[in-house]
């Protein structure tokens, strides 16, 4: 499933290259036809994270703090991990800040 | 505690001055207001008035309530004065915005809390665009007082618990707007406007980036709701140029303790509740954690260093900090390496510690000193020095912090 992935607020910084932006393809997760979003995030995980992955994920989910959207839209209205993705969905993984 | 001038007037004396000050400045306000207007109707700028807008309060308690509200000399039920009609003429003409809307702007109270990068810009264009009543709550000027951790609380508060001098602070205020710089001020301030159920505009910013969220207001979440759980200390502070501004967020969670339907949390919870140790960190940014990575052996005070440059002693003084810090001050003579590039450059730290030894008269080995900005940096710099093999590595305690302290208090703060 062809995705694009944004990682903003400092998260950019865990990949490789800092690069924000992600033009991805996801498979679906095995026995799965369809990519949710707790599969999306164990495989950015495996295949995009290069550092500090205790600094993205906790558990199955992301870690407290950061914000997760589906197409801007925050992902708890969405279905949270069970949310299901369709084909071009844009998906944004933000750290809050909280500078003054 | 008596905080500052010391004076043994009683306190009804200070309130009927302070009243009878008030009461001189509204009047100054008016006259102003009039001479400001007689001399817009000649003119075609803006002229230098910025000043005299709205009810910018700051003194040096450092949190400061507005009591008096509808300003702007914006009466509530006659037409607008010629010079408002000027001053806010663009506002007036936006069909959206109208007369109503800045009538409204005019009795609306708003309490920006932290005065920094964020809370400044905010304050002075609330302050410019009408805002009749406006609060700066920023510890930053209570310096002779402890309260410089404190942004939220005022000299009259000391001894009363933090969180009641912020819900006082709050209270006289419709919206309160965080412009503050740590995580647990954050939590607080939004729980604090959950209790007093009050819209909360948060900003946060780094860099050149920054977030926008307006919180509890019709419907929407609460700091909590979005963050139940605090990040973890050394979460990534760098920020993005993707905000969350004009996303759809959840709403109001159920659930959530602090505003959720069966939320049991009191003003005295409120009250009682650790917002430091609830998120692990400190509402200071200037307590920064210190490391603590060496042995005695291997770290010298900053008097130390001083005498050991009065001494003439051979040595090499290694500035770990990035260039761009190191360009802003810096002790003469030393060597800039960064610490994130400290382990290619050994070569070159080589070549200038010979060097160093080369050019000094006495023959002996030449130290090697290791500086940085507060002293945690050195340590690492230090610790790594120390295995590669450069044995008379030390860092100075406390960094140039330290040395504008206790050595040279010229020597720039930044």
């Amino acid at each position: 499933m062809h995705l694009t992935l944004e990682f903003g607020g400092g998260l950019e910084l865990l990949l490789e290259n800092s690069t924000k932006v992600h033009k991805v393809e996801v498979p679906p997760q095995d026995g799965e036809n369809m990519v949710t979003m707790k599969g999306l995030l164990s495989w950015v995980k495996a295949n995009l994270i290069k550092e500090r992955p205790e600094m993205f994920v906790k558990g199955d989910s992301v870690r407290p703090g950061v914000l997760a959207l589906i197409n801007d839209c925050d992902w708890e209205l969405c279905g949270g991990l069970d949310a299901e993705l369709e084909e071009k969905d844009v998906v944004v993984f933000i750290s809050t800040l909280h500078g003054g | 505690m008596a905080g500052g001038g010391g004076c043994g007037r009683s306190r009804e004396a200070i309130e009927g001055e302070l009243r009878k000050l008030r009461a001189e400045r509204e009047e100054l306000d008016s006259r102003i207001r009039q001479l400001e207007s007689q001399l817009e109707v000649g003119s075609t700028g803006v002229g230098g008035a910025v000043a005299a807008k709205g009810a910018v309060d700051s003194s040096c308690d450092g949190s400061v309530a507005c009591r008096s509200r509808g300003g702007n000399g914006f009466a509530p039920d006659s037409g607008l004065p010629a010079d408002m009609i000027y001053r806010y003429s663009r506002h007036l003409l936006l069909p959206d915005f109208g007369v109503e809307g800045q009538r409204k702007l005019s009795h609306s109270s708003i309490l920006v809390v932290g005065a920094g990068g964020l809370g400044s810009p905010v304050a002075l264009y609330l302050a410019a665009c009408g805002v009749g009543c406006l609060g700066i709550v920023d510890g930053d000027d209570v310096e002779l007082n402890n309260l410089h951790r404190q942004i939220i609380h005022k000299e009259a508060y000391v001894g009363q618990p933090k969180v009641k001098s912020a819900a006082d602070a709050c209270r006289e205020y419709d919206i309160v707007v965080d412009a503050t710089d740590n995580l647990p001020t954050r939590y607080m301030i939004s729980d604090c406007c959950v209790l007093l159920n009050k819209p909360l505009v948060s900003g946060a910013a780094l860099g050149l980036e920054g977030q926008l969220t307006v919180y509890h207001h019709n419907g929407s979440p609460c700091y909590r709701c979005l963050f139940p759980s605090p990040p973890p200390v050394a979460a990534c502070q760098r920020c993005s140029d993707s905000g969350v501004l004009g996303v759809k967020l959840r709403g109001s969670l159920p659930d959530c303790t602090i505003c959720g339907k069966n939320s049991v949390f009191t003003e005295q919870d409120f009250q009682k509740f650790d917002y430091e140790s609830f998120t692990q960190s400190p509402m200071s940014d200037k307590t920064a954690p210190s490391v603590n990575l060496l042995p005695e052996s291997a770290r010298i005070t900053s008097r130390d260093y001083k005498r050991l440059v009065d001494n003439g002693e051979p040595h090499l003084l290694l500035d770990v900090r990035p260039t761009h810090h190191f360009q802003i001050a810096s002790i003469s003579p030393s060597l800039n390496i960064p610490l994130s590039m400290l382990e290619e450059k050994l070569p070159m730290l080589e070549t200038s510690l010979k060097e160093t030894g080369a050019a000094s008269a006495s023959g002996k080995e030449p130290s090697l000193v290791v500086l940085c900005r507060r002293g945690n940096d050195s340590q690492i710099a230090v610790k790594l020095l120390l295995e590669k093999g450069f044995a008379s590595a030390k860092d100075i305690i406390g960094g140039l912090q330290a040395w504008g302290q206790d050595v040279d208090p010229d020597f720039p703060v930044y």
